[in-house]
């Protein structure tokens, strides 16, 4: 079995951060998260935090706006997106999706369909020309059908 | 790549990595390329091995047993915390050719893709 130095702290940090990964869309608060990885709340945010560049509620907070986004995608509404996500009130899930998006859900949203809409139009637009060539995806240059 | 769908599995939800283009281009075509969520810019294309104008029936048979057998190395990745990202993987079933180790080169680990490729991993000089 390989160990290193504290082998216990970081199996118990990836534990809680695979917490907020699965129960992002509950009502969940610090105590429960610190709780499942048997630290103290000080403590635990620390160690959260060396390890992965952000507080244990930032990271909550980052995970439930990246699960919105998939979820504007899959043309979700703004409001559906909001409590899907766990998040209870729109003006707060706007402000912070904005925030950290640098675009309102409805503008991020319309640009994905956009986009999808152009990759299901003209799919050869976002594939490299050799690769296509070399995949008989492309019309040959006497406009013949590969 | 042996699948693409059972690749997306792998990068996606036990990497973590985001879908950058995923492009039906007709039957059993499809374009489908995924980045690290910190590099968007970077397209890493998840294409399954078949005959075709690029293989043969033959070439693609030995292709694929080739990345079953753990013989391709496709590059390195970096993470903040090798420790951290090595357990979290783990957890997630992703399969180590080498736990942390330090190297004269730094500290690294090896994984495997679903399919057999391998990867190193290393963590980032703080």
């Amino acid at each position: 079995m390989e160990t290193y130095p504290k082998v216990y702290l970081y199996r118990r940090i990836v534990k809680a951060k695979l917490f907020i990964d699965d129960n992002y869309a509950c009502a969940i608060d610090l105590g429960d998260i610190a709780d499942e990885a048997f630290f103290s709340k000080f403590h635990f945010i620390r160690l959260f935090k060396k390890t992965y560049g952000k507080t244990p509620h930032r990271y909550l907070t980052y995970v439930r706006i990246e699960k919105s986004k998939l979820l504007l995608k899959d043309e979700a509404s703004v409001s559906e997106a909001c409590y899907a996500v766990g998040f209870d009130s729109i003006s707060s899930f706007t402000g912070l999706f904005k925030r950290m998006v640098g675009q309102t859900p409805s503008i991020y949203q319309q640009q994905c369909l956009s986009k999808n809409q152009e990759i299901k139009a003209i799919p050869l637009k976002y594939i490299p020309n050799c690769f296509a060539e070399m995949n008989g995806w492309i019309k040959k240059s006497n406009f013949q059908e590969v | 790549m042996l699948d693409q769908d059972s690749a997306y599995d792998f990068y996606v939800n036990k990497l973590g990595f985001k879908v950058h283009t995923d492009a039906p281009i007709g039957p059993g075509a499809r374009w489908l390329t995924v980045n690290p969520p910190e590099q968007p810019e970077l397209e890493i294309a998840l294409m399954a091995i078949s005959e075709g104008m690029m293989f043969t029936r033959e070439s693609a048979e030995s292709m694929r047993k080739l990345v079953a057998g753990g013989t391709f190395g496709f590059g390195v990745f970096e993470c903040n915390d090798l420790l951290a990202t090595y357990e979290e993987l783990k957890a997630k079933g992703v399969e180590f050719k080498k736990a942390p180790t330090q190297e004269f080169y730094g500290f690294e680990a090896l994984f495997k893709d679903d399919s057999g490729n391998w990867f190193s991993l290393g963590q980032r000089a703080k």
